[in-house]
């Protein structure tokens, strides 16, 4: 099984959003960057898929050089080596330039499985793993919390898989699809590992093929303006020490709401 | 032309399709919609659809639509929308177009605009509102590089009671000429997990806590504010993600939707697909250090402070 698992770096959840002068991205400057959360989760299968089945776990990301610190990071929890996509141009890409990107470095690859996360906490488009999909003329399946294999290969077939796919309101769904294919993970699809000292030093040694992004990508869309969102409701924020606060509240809600 | 693809399931429509309808709407100004719907055997649901004559109806109607799979999707869209044209289509941001819109607008190398809150303007030079950064801050986008424009409607931004009725509309049979063999997925009945021992939407009161609980052991904070309130627990995905309380516990999109009387949330950040379970709720409280946090725009009342000390002080005083 040769599996690659995608991970974008993403500025951490403690973040409080700074815009750039120009106010279509953030300030950069002062960001602190982790791993995406459902690409961990996504690095976690993977790294099971291959203690099952055997093979190798290759990271993919694109990004500018701070990139490299989640690549390390994957690599310390187990992952073989890394393809990095780098360009100072895809911190802000949309899902279609990642994707080419991601693409025309894992073109040569051919891996058996591709994973990715459902959705970045950055940008939020929940659509580079599919648009990879297309553009590696792989199938694919979305929202997964569990995966197996059947290595079995027939009729030219490199195995198949069935994965359980999430669906609205606690409903989910069984769909199985040859080999190679790729598949979006869910949070919660596995319980993480963290990196243990040994991990930190192997993965010093660990390669990284660093890759140039390729010409003729166009960005499909553009952010004219980054803003606070507007607020919908007008919320009645209470004051005061812990103590007077949760007497206001109390009280608030008795009186006003009713709702004790 | 706008147009819009509708949901069903087993010949039920997804609601969020006359959101979608609304938002497509906005975006038409004088510009027509039209509606397509793809599946087999759904004549109730596209007369339900043009009744409504919010636009004329197009069926794909087909045994390879039986059940949904992207790809058989992909290749059946695909046709309407090049006879067609439209200006923009619009979906409802659900799971299943989660699922096969990014593979639909890759293929026609179309610009795809997801989980959009706002319509800015009509036609080609219409701008959308879509969320980064988990709601932290909204993102006014411009597609580039032509149409059709690929847009899906975020759940619940958009009020399907504000759609604009007119007569009857038409509804009209397009050709499908799938290929069984280009459709890869073979999709299972859908399930539920064993059924859960706790009916949250039957709570009238629920405290549900998020990550900033930072660890199990600080679960009883929460535990004691429930039991002071004669509430009952519940949680955001990551904490049942953690194993830290049981998923049948989740609110959210993807867990249970809940409309008590009072919804307490400790350290929840407020992320869409946890509002979309809980904002029917009656009263909204939110405790939270981040005076930003988006759930404070869904909260009827706020405090902003450490959970670990305004937790133990309303139980304090409920106690008194
Ligand atoms: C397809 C899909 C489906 C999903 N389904 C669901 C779902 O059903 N339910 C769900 O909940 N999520 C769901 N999610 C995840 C969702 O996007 C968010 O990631 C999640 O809701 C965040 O949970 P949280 O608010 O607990 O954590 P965070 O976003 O990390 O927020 C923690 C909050 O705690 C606050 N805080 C920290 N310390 C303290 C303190 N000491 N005192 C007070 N406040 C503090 C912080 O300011 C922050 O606002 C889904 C995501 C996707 C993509
Ligand atoms: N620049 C990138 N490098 C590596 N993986 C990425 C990148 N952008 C997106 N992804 C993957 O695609 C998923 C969905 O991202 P998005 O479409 O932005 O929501 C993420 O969870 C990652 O697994």
């Amino acid at each position: 099984m040769k599996i690659a698992v995608c991970i974008k770096q993403v500025p951490t959840r403690e973040w409080q959003p700074r815009l750039r002068d120009d106010k279509t991205w953030i300030r950069e400057a002062d960001v602190s960057y982790e791993m995406n959360e459902p690409d961990a989760y996504a690095l976690e299968e993977a790294l099971r898929l291959r203690e099952k089945h055997g093979g190798e776990v290759v990271v993919c990301s694109a990004g500018p050089a701070r990139v490299q610190q989640v690549i390390r990071e994957a690599l310390a929890r187990g992952a073989d080596r890394a393809i990095h996509v780098e360009d100072d141009s895809l911190a802000a890409a949309d899902a279609f330039v990642s994707a080419g990107a991601l693409a025309s470095a894992m073109a040569d690859e051919t891996f058996d499985l591709v994973l990715t996360g459902l959705q970045s906490d950055d940008q939020g488009h929940g659509q580079t793993g599919v648009v990879l999909a297309e553009r590696l003329g792989i199938p694919h399946s979305t929202i997964i919390m569990e995966v197996q294999i059947d290595p079995s290969t027939s009729s030219g077939q490199a195995g198949s898989l069935r994965v359980k796919r999430e669906l609205e309101g606690g409903w989910f769904q069984w769909i199985a699809m040859p080999l190679p294919a790729l598949l979006t993970i869910q949070s919660g699809i596995n319980q993480l590992r963290y990196a243990t000292l040994k991990g930190i030093m192997a993965a010093k040694k660990k390669e990284i093929r660093k890759a140039s992004l390729p010409a003729g990508l166009q960005p499909s869309q553009q952010i004219v303006a980054l803003a606070m969102p507007a607020r919908s409701k007008q919320t009645h924020l209470i004051g005061g020490s812990a103590g007077e606060a949760a007497k206001e509240l109390v009280r608030l809600l008795r009186d006003e709401a009713r709702a004790l | 032309m706008i147009l819009v693809v509708a949901e069903q399931r087993d010949g039920t429509l997804n609601r969020a399709t006359w959101e979608a309808l609304v938002a497509a709407q906005a975006l038409a100004g004088a510009d027509e919609v039209a509606v397509v719907i793809a599946g087999s055997g759904i004549d109730a649901v596209a007369q339900e659809l043009a009744a409504a004559g919010a636009g004329d109806v197009v069926v794909l109607d087909d045994v390879a639509l039986k059940t949904y799979t992207p790809d058989a999707w992909v290749i059946a869209l695909r046709a309407v929308i090049e006879q067609s044209a439209p200006s923009h289509v619009v979906f409802a941001h659900t799971y299943q177009t989660r699922d096969f819109a990014p593979a639909l607008a890759a293929r026609l190398r179309k610009p795809l605009i997801t989980d959009v809150t706002a319509v800015n303007g009509t036609g080609a030079s219409a701008t959308f509102t879509r969320p980064m950064f988990q709601g932290k801050l909204a993102a006014e986008v411009k597609p580039a590089g032509g149409g059709p424009v690929f847009v899906t409607i975020q759940i619940g931004a958009f009020r399907a009671d504000r759609l604009q009725k007119g007569s009857v509309a038409s509804v009209t049979k397009a050709p499908v000429s799938l290929d069984a063999s280009a459709i890869r997925q073979t999709p299972e009945a859908p399930f539920q997990e064993a059924k859960a021992a706790v009916d949250l939407s039957q709570a009238p009161r629920i405290v549900a806590v998020g990550r900033g609980i930072k660890s199990q052991e600080n679960l009883p904070v929460a535990e004691k504010l429930a039991k002071a309130l004669g509430a009952e627990l519940a949680a955001s995905r990551p904490i049942c993600d953690n194993g830290w309380l049981p998923m049948e516990r989740q609110i959210g999109s993807s867990g249970q939707t809940v409309a008590p009387k009072l919804y307490v949330a400790l350290g929840i950040s407020g992320a869409i697909q946890h509002l979309v379970g809980m904002k029917g709720s009656r009263t909204i409280v939110a405790i939270n250090k981040d005076a930003d946090a988006p759930i404070f725009e869904v909260a009827d009342y706020g405090i902003v402070g450490d959970l670990f000390e305004i937790a133990p002080a309303l139980v304090a005083e409920l106690e008194k």
